[in-house]
């Protein structure tokens, strides 16, 4: 890779999850993957993982920890489709059944540096009331075929969904070879590293 | 309730009644009784003084008295408190008793006077019975009362004591316990009544505080209980009332009439309630007459326990309870209204807000007691609401709350504060300090030019003033002047080229030249002559006003105008003056002179033009009429008078015919000169005539208001009252007014004030609004739009321009003021009558101001944000770029070299500046108008290069989703690593599109059909490529589906089966959609049961003939030899699997293979999965095990073996099938080739009898499956687009309703009534039936045998090769073709194959319909059903087979309906199997008819042709076609073998060659035997076997699948040696059967 002229450029990801807020529930484990365009191939890291299961402190505070280590390299050589980190939390339900608490996706950070997202969950809703008893009797909530469909727009608008909780995240962004291909990601000081997330939460972060 | 409420009712209008009746008699004699509560202040107080008196002197009696009576009353009033407590509401109970505590505590006064009240709605024949009571009562209570005396103060405290507990017990518990005493609600009724008497007793003592504060005054020290006197003054009205006659009833009376609202109704009650009152009263009453003692001045009192009824009287008094009964609908609205109900008259009413009834009751009751209630109340009776504005759902979201830890992203943030974002509407820049930005308004005056107050000399004046500015500004301009200077010039000009030019003859362009100078002349000589004429009415005018003027103000005697004129004569030298006119008038006659003449001139070339013409004409006629009259001649004589007359007849239309013209008048040249003298005369001063010049002056005197008459004078004074200001709005907001300015009396007014504006918003209006003021009122006269200044407008640069108003508000006076918009006329008469407006000019400036440092404080242009609303045109896209106005330039230009703009008019003298200057900046403006003219400041490329960019197209088309980069992983980052090798196959695709490769067609013909199938493809995935991006919610999010009741019932039913039940049932899967998957993931199980029938080895002998008995021969034969040794192999996409091996021809394996499926470029998207063309094939083989030979020579002995395997047969399943039905499951028909040599179809005779009977009714051998995937995968819909149909909209809609009421009936009959065609059009399906001849040479081939026909025809249809539309088509729809088409395109679905052997039934004269209906492996499908020889035969189209409709293995398993050529009808039986079905459609109850008497067949004209043609069959591409299918997979079995040599066997292939044609006569039914035998006699020693292959033809590729599957290459024996045989044989239109005979021979 030490060539002059590269064909691809890389993406490191390290970061961690760090942990989430959810107000209500307890007992979480987070599930993540990520999800890239055709143009993009990790090369080293795990693509997808699974969290231990964490619980709440009885005293202060509604976090959950789970501080689970990210490390995963892409190389790329089309910025299109770029990595979106997914995560899912799931948790038992009152009857200890495992279900599905929130969905969220977010970009990988462009610019290297380090960054934090809280990652803003969801979950689908019940097409009607009756299904949504039926579901908290069975303990069988709606949950997306793949959680994979949150990183895609397309088809959304045929979902409801509910927020609930959310996620946070840190990344430590590295790329490689990126200017050389022509991308100039702006200014890699860490000055902006806290930068936008989805929608409002960024917003109110600031 | 409502019974109660019945009973209430009635008894209320008794009760009125009643009152009425007593109302008038106490009308009658009785007015005191009003007088009671409204006496007026001085007998008040002389009452309570003696009242007072009364009191001192009896004070300790009576007082024990009043608490005796109390005490008493007290029990009672518990009594009727427990009834209340049932009765009324809790709510009203609670505060009762609460406030009632509280005033017992407060206050003690009136006290004792709730014993005289008397209870209400006393009827009055009751009157004389109560009285007697009364008196009983009061007699003994006097004796009690008496005896009580004593006792009275240990008493006293005890009762109240139990006073209080009785209430709170009873208040409490009886509401509870007696909830339904209903009925009974009296006790508050009769309460109130009380209370409303003691109210007017009260009012006496209370409603006079003058009264009071006197008594307190003198009684202050004494008497520290003021109320008492309340109490004294009832006391003294209830013995007034009881001098009265019958005072009690009329004081019932006047009760019940002032509580007409409330209910009561129980008599009995009011009776207690009555008996007890009057004992009290009568006791007070009594005792205070007798006892007169010196006690009554000594006032000592005690504290005093007050009732608890006590308490509730005076709250009621105080309180107004409403009732909560409806009210009726006629107290409510007006009388004789009927209520109105605007809903009912189609008006929107909004919904309500919800009030409950019973609060709805009370309001109305309530608002019924306030005057004017009824004005609440809308015309429906009901109280007036607006509708609910309350919203169901909260528009906030809602927000989790918490303490400590919120989260971080909830987090309050503190920003600084922003300014506006509407920013936008500012100036840019002005947000800023610095960037000020002023607008100077300077309003410097007004002037009227006509006012209402104007007096008739003022609008003279105003007359006179505006003629002479007139006059001014022409004499300014000098139009005239400068137009005979320019006509000069053009004489002299003329002048000077004629001399030039002198007698030569003028060139072209001179001549040009010389007829434009005089055009010229001559307009420009009419111009100046009108202008001249204008100068002088104008002079003429002004004279005419002055002298009006004048007479005016002689005639009045006094002058209001200041105004007068003076006409300055210059006078000038006669001579020369003269010498110029005459000049003048000379020049001009010549001119004229030239002009006419040259008039005409051309009037005289005109003349003589159709005087030639005429003349021509005039010829012709004349030849006529001498032809016609030479005819004539030779006519007889006689006719010479018709003759005649018909000449002059002739002659008639020829006088029409063109006039004779004619010619001009020359000119007369005398009568020009006379006319331009007297033109002359006219508009211009006579020669030697001095030049006047008016001269107006503001010098005269106006008279003095007092010499003035009176109309005058009031006419000044209202002048002088009059004061002007202007208001200053800025965007239609006022920021300025100027002070008030009186008008003068010559009606001009002076503001000259400057408004410096400092702006942020951009200027949109500027409006100066002239108000007039009278006194304090003022009114707006007239509003003046000032244009928004050009930024280059800055202050001290810009005139003072005048703005005219006016206003057409109509004034009138009756004083001298002429009015405005009054007709006015200054004739003597009355005539020639003026209406004036008012109207005048407001001077005033409006410009940007300038700064400190000379900066103008105006917006740049481009700043102005749009323009849009700035009231300029701004709204040019040019403009906005900042080219301002260069197209106005432009235009002005055009405009100006299109009118030949004169450069010396002073006039144009700034047109011409301003285009010298545009012109010279040589700019442009574009002809066009751009919506984004910067659109191409962002293309960074050119589109041509995008175009030419590799790597751009790749990602284009991978975007596209064009198949061959679909899933293009990883494109190249930089241009020149993007080789051309990844687009050569796509081009190539594209390329070939018009060439079909024909090696692989090896037909012609076929490979257009192929190219034709492709484009419908190609068609219908463009189509669908758009809903494939359609998602659904199923699509994205797993759900469980809400059980339904049935569901749920079958669960809880399920609780009680058994865990493990005996026949275990497969249960539904849960479906995957198939997006997320990926390669692997996907698994085909194929669970292999049993088969049955399976081919027998025949044991090897040389001797044939044998073999049949040696089959049949002894039990310890069949012992021992193993008849056939069955395994089945499953192989699809290369993958093989095998089952273990089983003994026996019934073998039963149940085992379940895995197979993995791997979608063709990773693609799992339901298009592409439906389109895999992939087929399993299950190939059943027989293992035959060879020892080779045994080794004795080592130790022990070895056997060595071989394992060959011998093909049986195959099952063929479409992946497609699979994939639409999800799971396939039963018994199929195995296709075994028509004769398998080394083996016997015999049966075997072991089996039980059982099974012969069912297999006795069909033949072959059977296998039993059940296929699905894993995990099971939701099949694509079927998109049910609305297609555009010429069917009649009728019966599309009633094929809908057939259709969706089929659905909804019987969910899994499929049920089709209209179907798509090849165009895409929706047919009715009937449409497609008709009888349709068949090939000849079949009906000719077996004249005797119609049933051999009719196999023949079945074959032939079975031989077009099927290819699903779900496979061609991506499953998107279902297409049906016609059977030109049909047999055209040589491939179909079953649907094609089975209306054409339909129709050929049909045309056969057979009874023949379609079902549709499923089937197994087709899923739904489409058959045919014929009625022949009373019974009916279920037709496999696809295989040509008949099936029994008693045939077990009939692959048809559910019947949905039948079609025919007239009509379709739905299976409404019970069952779906064929089996136990009746087909006997004339029966409605058991076949739901499609057209039906109510609706009847429309007559629907078929779609197929009349007649189908077939082409010849062509024997000799058949032949080449045989020859080709050979070699090729001879090299294929070959290359299957490549590390064995293949030999072929000549001698057995020839042999082979001769079998195949006699199997396609036979069509493979009937295979005789002796094939077998020969071949075994003619290959001797060979161990032989081999089948027979038959397939339809359509591509290579399947024959070379199929013989792969048989495996017949893989035998591995050293000394093998292959036989392979072709034979095509051809039927009409190129249908072709294909036979591939197959064999190995082993040398044994």
């Amino acid at each position: 890779m030490a060539t002059s002229n590269p064909s691809v450029f890389l993406l490191t990801v390290n970061g961690q999850i760090e942990g989430a807020n959810f107000p209500e529930y307890d007992d979480l484990y987070c599930k993540y993957c990520f999800v890239y365009g055709h143009d993009w191939a990790p090369t080293t890291g795990l693509e997808e993982g699974i969290t231990q299961i964490t619980r709440k402190n009885s005293q202060s505070s509604h976090r959950l920890i789970w501080n689970f280590p990210l490390e995963t390299t892409f190389k790329s050589t089309n910025p299109s489709g770029w990595p979106q980190l997914v995560v899912s939390v799931y948790g038992p339900d009152a009857f200890g059944n495992d279900v599905v608490r929130g969905y969220g996706a977010t970009h990988v950070p462009f610019t290297p540096g380090q960054h934090t997202r809280t990652i803003p969950m969801f979950v689908p809703e019940p097409t009607w009331r009756l299904q949504k008893f039926t579901g908290w009797l069975l303990g069988r909530r709606p949950e997306y075929t793949d959680p994979k469909v949150v990183a895609q727009g397309e088809g959304r608008e045929v979902t409801r969904v509910r927020s609930q909780g959310f996620v946070t995240v840190s990344f430590h962004i590295m790329t490689k070879d990126m200017k050389k291909m022509g991308y100039d990601i702006g200014p890699s000081s860490p000055a902006n590293t806290a930068s936008v997330t989805s929608g409002w939460s960024t917003e109110e972060q600031q | 309730m409502a019974s109660s409420g019945d009973i209430r009712e009635k008894l209320r209008k008794k009760r009125q009644a009643l009152q009425e009746t007593l109302a008038k008699s106490k009308n009658e004699d009785d007015v005191q009784e009003p007088e009671g509560s409204e006496e007026d202040p001085g007998e008040t107080l002389k009452r309570t003084i003696r009242a007072q008196r009364q009191r001192k002197k009896k004070k300790l009696l009576e007082q024990t008295l009043v608490q005796e009576s109390h005490d008493n009353d007290d029990v009672e009033e518990i009594s009727t408190i427990q009834r209340d407590g049932a009765e009324e509401g809790s709510a009203e109970k609670a505060d009762h008793s609460v406030i009632s505590l509280r005033s017992q505590t407060g206050s003690q006064k009136g006290l004792s006077s709730r014993a005289q009240q008397t209870p209400s709605s006393q009827p009055q024949s009751l009157d004389d019975f109560v009285k007697r009571r009364l008196e009983e009562r009061l007699r003994a209570a006097r004796s009690k009362g008496e005896s009580l005396q004593q006792q009275e103060a240990s008493l006293e405290p005890a009762s109240r004591l139990q006073g209080l507990r009785d209430r709170d017990t009873v208040t409490r518990f009886d509401r509870e316990v007696d909830p339904d005493r209903s009925g009974r609600h009296d006790a508050s009724p009769a309460l109130s009544t009380r209370v409303k008497f003691r109210e007017a007793a009260r009012r006496v003592g209370k409603g006079l505080p003058n009264a009071e504060e006197a008594y307190n005054f003198f009684t202050f020290n004494f008497e520290p209980d003021p109320p008492d006197e309340s109490e004294r003054s009832s006391v003294k009205r209830q013995k007034q009332r009881k001098i009265a006659d019958r005072d009690e009833g009329r004081g019932d009376e006047a009760e019940e009439q002032e509580e007409a609202e409330a209910d009561e109704d129980n008599e009995e009650e009011h009776e207690n309630q009555s008996e007890e009152a009057p004992l009290v009263q009568n006791e007070e009453e009594d005792l205070f007459v007798i006892d007169q003692s010196p006690q009554d001045f000594l006032e000592v009192k005690k504290a005093v326990y007050v009732g608890y009824q006590n308490l509730i009287q005076r709250e009621n008094e105080q309180l107004f309870t409403p009732s909560f009964r409806t009210v009726p609908t006629s107290v409510k609205l007006p009388e004789n209204m009927k209520p109105r109900y605007l809903e009912d008259e189609g008006l929107y009413v909004g919904e309500r807000p919800h009030v409950s009834l019973t609060n709805e009751n009370i309001l109305e009751n309530r608002i019924l007691k306030m005057e004017e209630g009824k004005k609440w109340f809308g015309d429906d009776g009901r109280i007036m609401a607006l509708p609910d504005p309350i919203k169901e759902s909260s528009t906030r979201p809602p927000l989790f709350h918490m303490e400590e830890d919120v989260d971080p992203s909830l987090q309050t943030v503190y920003r600084k504060a922003l300014k506006s974002k509407y920013a936008n509407l500012y100036i840019a820049g002005a947000a800023d300090p610095e960037g000020d930005y002023q607008l100077d308004v300077d309003v410097s005056g007004l002037i009227f030019s006509h006012h209402p107050l104007f007096s008739r000399e003022h609008v003279l004046g105003a007359r006179l003033a505006q003629l002479y500015d007139q006059y001014l500004t022409r004499q300014h301009n000098n139009l005239t002047g400068h137009l005979t200077d320019k006509l000069n010039g053009l004489r002299s000009a003329l002048r000077n080229m004629l001399e030039i030019h002198g007698g030569q003859s003028l060139t072209q362009a001179m001549q040009q030249r010389f007829s434009e100078y005089s055009l010229e002349i001559r307009t420009t000589r009419q111009l100046r002559d009108s202008e001249q004429e204008k100068d002088r009415t104008l002079l003429k005018n002004i004279v005419k006003v002055w002298k009006e003027l004048k007479a005016l103000r002689e005639f009045q005697k006094f002058s209001n105008t200041p105004y007068k004129l003076y006409l300055r004569r210059e006078n000038v030298d006669r001579a020369s003056d003269e010498r110029e006119h005459e000049d003048e008038i000379l020049a001009e006659v010549v001119e004229f002179e030239a002009e006419s003449e040259e008039d005409y001139q051309k009037k005289l070339t005109e003349y003589n033009k159709q005087l030639e013409e005429w003349k021509l004409w005039r010829r012709k006629q004349k030849a006529k009429k001498k032809k016609k009259k030479k005819k004539k001649k030779g006519q007889t004589h006689e006719d010479t008078e018709d003759e005649e007359q018909e000449a002059s007849e002739s002659e008639g239309p020829i006088e029409e015919g063109p006039p004779k013209p004619e010619p001009p008048e020359r000119p007369d040249f005398d009568s020009i000169e006379q006319q331009v003298r007297e033109k002359a005369s006219r508009i211009r001063r006579k020669p030697g005539e001095a030049i006047l010049i008016p001269e107006l002056s503001a010098s005269g005197n106006i008279t003095a208001s007092e010499l003035c008459p009176r109309p005058e004078i009031a006419r000044r004074q209202d002048v002088a009252r009059r004061s002007l200001f202007i208001k200053i709005l800025y965007n239609d907001k006022e920021v300025s007014r100027t002070d008030s300015r009186s008008l003068n009396t010559d009606f001009r007014v002076h503001f000259g004030q400057i408004f410096n504006l400092k702006i942020v918003h951009c200027p949109q209006s500027i409006n100066l609004q002239v108000f007039e003021e009278i006194g304090s009122s003022c009114s707006l006269l007239a509003r003046v739009f000032v244009p928004v200044p050009e930024p280059s407008v800055v202050t001290g640069n810009v005139p003072v321009e005048e703005y005219e108003f006016s206003s057409n508000q109509r004034v009138m006076f009756d004083h001298e003021g002429v009015g405005s918009d009054v007709p006015l006329s200054f004739e003597a008469d009355g005539s020639n009558k003026q209406t004036l407006l008012t109207s005048g000019k407001l001077s005033c400036c409006v410009s940007w101001g300038i700064g400190e440092d000379d900066v103008p404080l105006a917006p740049p242009v481009s700043q102005q944000p749009g323009g849009i609303h700035s009231g300029l045109d701004r709204l040019d896209a040019v403009t906005y770029i900042g080219a301002s106005g260069l197209y106005d330039m432009k235009k002005i230009g055009e405009w100006a070299t299109q009118s030949r703009l004169d450069p010396n008019d002073p006039k144009n003298a700034s047109i011409m500046q301003l285009l010298k200057v545009a012109s010279s900046g040589e700019v442009t403006a574009p002809e066009y108008f751009r919506l984004e003219h910067l659109q191409e400041e962002f293309n960074f490329v050119t589109d041509e290069e995008l175009e030419r960019s590799k790597r751009f197209r790749l990602l284009r088309l991978r975007n596209r989703e064009v198949a061959e980069f679909r899933n293009y992983k990883c494109v190249p980052a930089l241009e020149r690593e993007v080789t051309d090798k990844v687009f050569q196959e796509y081009e190539k695709r594209l390329k070939e599109g018009e060439i079909i490769d024909t090696k692989e067609h090896l037909d012609s013909h076929r490979a257009l059909v192929a190219k034709y199938l492709q484009k419908i493809r190609e068609s219908v995935i463009n189509r669908f490529l758009l809903a494939k991006h359609h998602y659904v919610l199923s699509d994205l999010v797993i759900e469980e589906e809400i059980p339904s009741i049935g569901i749920l019932g079958l669960n809880l039913f399920k609780l009680a089966e058994p865990k493990r039940p005996l026949k275990p049932q497969r249960k539904e899967r849960k479906k995957v959609t198939a997006q997320n998957l990926s390669d692997g993931d996907i698994k085909l199980l194929i669970n292999i049961i049993r088969a049955f029938d399976i081919p027998i080895r025949r044991p090897q002998s040389n001797k044939p003939g044998q073999a049949p008995q040696s089959a049949i021969q002894g039990s310890d034969w069949f012992l021992n030899q193993v008849q056939v040794r069955p395994f089945v192999e499953v192989s699809f996409q290369r993958t093989v699997l095998q089952t273990t091996t089983a003994d026996g021809p019934n073998p039963c394996w149940n085992e379940e293979l895995q197979l993995p499926f791997s979608a063709p470029n990773g693609d799992y998207s339901n298009a592409s999965l439906q389109s895999v063309k992939d087929e399993v094939f299950i190939n059943m083989f027989d293992e035959v095990v060879h020892e080779t030979g045994v080794n004795d020579k080592d130790r022990g002995k070895s056997i060595h073996t071989w394992v060959e395997k011998h093909w049986l047969g195959s099952v063929k399943i479409p992946f497609s099938t699979i994939y639409s039905q999800s799971r396939i499951d039963g018994t199929f028909k195995v296709n075994t080739p028509a004769v398998l040599l080394g083996y016997s179809k015999e049966r075997s005779h072991g089996a039980n009898g059982g099974y012969d009977i069912m297999r006795s009714l069909s033949e072959g051998t059977f296998i039993t499956l059940f296929i699905t995937m894993e995990p099971q995968l939701v099949p694509g819909e079927t998109i049910r687009e609305k297609f555009d149909s010429q069917e009649d909209e009728h019966l599309l809609q009633a094929s809908e309703r057939f259709e969706r009421e089929a659905a909804q009936g019987y969910p899994d009959r499929p049920c089709i009534t209209t179907v798509i065609d090849l165009n895409g059009k929706t047919v009715f399906i009937t449409r497609f039936i008709r009888p349709l001849n068949p090939p000849q040479e079949f009906l000719d081939a077996f004249p005797n045998n119609p049933q051999e026909a009719t196999a023949l025809v079945a074959r032939f249809v079975s031989l077009i090769p099927s290819l699903p539309d779900r496979v061609s088509f991506s499953g998107a729809c279902d297409l049906w073709s016609t059977c030109d088409q049909f047999l055209t395109l040589l491939a179909g679905d079953e649907e094609e194959h089975a209306v054409l052997l339909c129709n050929y039934f049909l045309s056969m004269d057979k009874k023949a319909w379609l079902i549709i209906g499923t089937a197994i492996p087709e899923g739904p499908t489409t058959y045919v059903l014929t009625y022949e020889q009373s019974r009916y035969l279920i037709w496999n189209p696809s295989s040509g087979q008949y099936y029994g409709q008693y045939d077990t293995f009939c692959p048809l398993q559910t019947i949905g309906c039948l079609v025919n050529a007239d009509n379709v009808w739905f299976n409404v039986q019970e069952y779906t199997t064929p089996m136990r079905l009746s087909f006997d459609i004339t029966k409605a109850n058991l076949w739901k008819p499609f057209f039906s008497r109510s609706f009847s067949h429309p007559g629907l004209s078929s779609v197929q042709p009349e007649e189908l043609v077939y082409r010849r069959t062509d024997k000799a591409a058949a032949a080449e076609l045989q020859d080709r299918i050979e070699k090729i997979l001879k090299e294929k079995v070959m290359e299957w073998r490549p590390r064995h040599p293949t030999r072929w066997n000549r001698y057995c292939t020839t042999t082979l060659k001769q079998f195949l044609p006699k199997l396609e006569m036979s069509r493979g039914q009937d295979v005789t035997e002796g094939h077998r035998h020969e071949l075994q006699s003619l290959l001797g020693e060979n161990r032989i076997s081999g089948f027979p292959l038959h397939l339809p033809f359509c591509e290579i590729r399947p024959i070379i699948e199929a013989v792969y599957s048989t495996g017949v290459h893989s035998v591995q024996v050293s000394n093998v040696e292959f036989a392979l045989a072709v034979y095509v044989h051809p039927y009409p239109n190129n249908v072709l059967s294909v036979w591939v005979y197959l064999a190995s021979l082993v040398r044994t």
